[in-house]
């Protein structure tokens, strides 16, 4: 599913050159459950962002199922993000004049999905994640909680292939976070690939893979089947 | 994202910030109801003006003593000392086949006086044929009666505010009056017709042209006016009024005819300038308006990093995101402009209920060129917002870098 052959993602900070991914080499199977963890700038996001595809390696080469993304054009790029990943993020990144209905349908606006079918998935996704009484709720009127399920219902609403959670309990509290862990493990049961970094312990040992990050390396990756 | 979501999506950005929505709609309104208005009071002047002119009736020929060049302008002021244009000459004119009516005009200022009260007034020597000329109205009695002009009839005619004010509400007609050391009978009252082309038609009193002559002790005539028979006899006329005072005056070709549509093509061109120049200074509040829709842009796009990293993250292509944000300038621009053509148009139109003389109209010209300048440069000056959130790293937009 996810193939990285000597990745590396240099960034120049002044004079200084920072490895932030250093000659990484990363097998990640379909339906996979996988935690991202390491201590702050161990190149965790760095990996998260390169899979999702929203940064460019500085070289190596990343395969996606099967597929050569390394060099793709911006629109490519931006076209597969569309069609195969979805996110979630720390912050949730909700439009604060948009709706948890219109903010779960931009994905499928960005999809060129017909309006009528968008209303419907739309609704399914809320559904699933209980929100459907929320729907019409503007962030702002939502708790923490809700708000990651809001996030989630659209990273789910376009069904990708791999979900990519960047910290997604990181700004809420533990029973919501739970409850956030629950629905993101959920969806991996139902065969979507899951890539969570996260610094909290806990949540990393419920993933069946877990891959710790330190200086731009990978220092361990336990649980995977290629690597025991 | 098809351009319906594209719009939808645009107009919901501009919806939902509303401050900056309404203070970019007001500068680019006020750009725009600057140049609808400024350019209906040119075209209302200008229509004002030639409309004046227009009815004094198009195939009227002017005769002024000394030469020009220049048609349209005015007569000589200096130079050449030509030979004075007389009743004579005015009456040889007559002649021609293709001119109507000739008025002799002698001018002059007198003390106007009945009984105990004294008015110093402009004093028009003409004959019957001035009232047609100039199209004028009698209130009451009648104007100069026809005859030979050379009689020097003591008769007169009193402008509407010489009668009121020389007879308050007494009956004016067939009272002396005294005009410089003659006395004059009165005929009649010019109706109320307020000014005429540097002549208040109110402040006046005509009478025979050789009456004038005698009186001023002049027997040069101001001009003389000549209607030719019909438009297309214009040339004709002027040629022959060119030839008649030529023979007159020893084959000197020493008079100027000014004819009524060059006049009103002068004049036409004069204000149509002063329209244009009023647009483009008012144009420039729609530069203004445009970098104001830049700055706000730019603003917006600095707010909104994160949307637009979102955006990205969510698969939107560069084009996507450039379209969203040109949208919401055009749509900015579109808006202001029709705001502001809709404030100018109510503004003409208490203008115009105010001051009915001036009857503004703006120009449909002067309002499409505005709404295009508007949107144009709504569009121009939000090129460079677009194109700088098209261009945003996603994850450095995501994470506010």
């Amino acid at each position: 599913m996810i193939r990285f052959r000597h990745a590396q993602r240099f960034f120049a900070v002044g004079d200084q050159v920072v490895r932030a991914l250093d000659d990484v080499n990363l097998d990640i199977g379909a339906g996979e459950y996988a935690a991202i963890t390491g201590p702050s700038g161990s190149g965790k996001s760095t990996l998260l962002n390169a899979i999702g595809l929203l940064d460019r390696l500085t070289d190596g080469s990343y395969f996606l199922e099967g597929t050569d993304v390394t060099h793709l054009s911006d629109d490519d790029l931006a076209r597969t993000r569309r069609e195969k990943i979805g996110f979630v993020f720390q912050f949730f990144h909700l439009v604060p004049r948009l709706t948890a209905a219109q903010n779960v349908e931009l994905p499928l606006i960005l999809s060129d999905v017909e309006p009528n079918a968008r209303r419907g998935r739309v609704e399914e996704s809320l559904e699933s994640l209980g929100l459907a009484d929320r729907a019409h709720h503007r962030p702002n009127q939502l708790s923490g909680g809700q708000r990651q399920r809001v996030a989630i219902a659209r990273a789910m609403v376009t069904r990708p292939q791999v979900i990519l959670a960047d910290e997604p309990t990181g700004n809420l509290d533990r029973a919501s976070g739970l409850d956030v862990v629950e629905i993101l493990e959920g969806l991996n049961r139902d065969g979507i690939t899951l890539l969570v970094v996260t610094h909290d312990g806990e949540l990393a040992d419920r993933a069946a893979r877990r891959i710790r990050m330190v200086d731009g390396k990978i220092a361990s990756d336990t649980g995977s089947a290629e690597q025991p | 994202m098809t351009a319906r979501d594209v719009l939808a999506y645009a107009t919901g950005s501009v919806l939902g910030y509303r401050a900056r929505t309404l203070l970019t709609l007001l500068a680019m309104g006020i750009g725009v109801a600057s140049v609808v208005m400024l350019t209906a009071l040119g075209e209302g002047a200008r229509r004002y003006v030639t409309g004046e002119f227009q009815s004094l009736g198009t195939h009227l020929l002017i005769v002024l003593p000394g030469r020009s060049e220049t048609t349209g302008g005015s007569p000589p002021l200096l130079g050449e000392t030509p030979r004075d244009l007389t009743l004579d000459d005015a009456l040889a004119m007559e002649r021609s086949r293709a001119v109507r009516r000739v008025a002799p005009i002698a001018l002059g200022s007198a003390g106007v006086s009945y009984r105990e009260r004294e008015r110093e007034v402009m004093i028009i020597g003409s004959t019957e044929a001035f009232l047609d000329v100039r199209h004028l109205r009698m209130s009451s009695g009648r104007f100069l009666p026809a005859g030979d002009p050379r009689r020097a009839s003591p008769v007169c005619v009193l402008g509407a505010k010489v009668k009121r004010e020389l007879f308050g509400s007494e009956p004016a007609i067939g009272r002396w009056v005294r005009i410089g050391d003659r006395r004059f009978r009165v005929v009649g009252i010019l109706a109320s017709e307020g000014r005429s082309i540097g002549l208040d038609t109110e402040d006046v009193v005509i009478v025979p042209v050789a009456a004038a002559q005698a009186l001023f002790d002049s027997y040069s005539l101001f001009r003389i006016m000549v209607e030719a028979r019909s438009e297309e006899a214009i040339p004709r006329a002027r040629k022959d009024i060119l030839r008649i005072v030529r023979e007159r005056h020893e084959g000197e070709d020493d008079i100027t005819v000014i004819s009524q549509d060059a006049v009103v093509a002068t004049f036409d061109k004069i204000f149509t300038a002063l329209t244009l120049t009023v647009a483009g200074i008012a144009s420039i509040s729609l530069i203004v308006a445009g970098i104001l829709i830049m700055n706000v842009m730019l603003v917006a796009v600095s707010q909104r990093t994160s949307e637009v990293g979102l955006l990205k993250a969510l698969g939107a292509s560069s084009g996507a995101v450039l379209r969203v944000f040109l949208a919401e300038a055009t749509i900015l621009s579109l808006v202001g402009a029709a705001a502001g053509v809709a404030v100018g148009y109510t503004a003409i139109g208490f203008v115009d209920h105010a001051y009915p003389l001036l009857s503004l109209v703006a120009p449909p010209w002067a309002v499409a060129a505005a709404v295009l300048v508007a949107l144009v440069t709504g569009l121009v000056f939000g090129v460079v917002p677009a194109r700088r959130a098209a261009r945003l790293d996603p994850v450095a937009a995501l994470t506010g870098r």
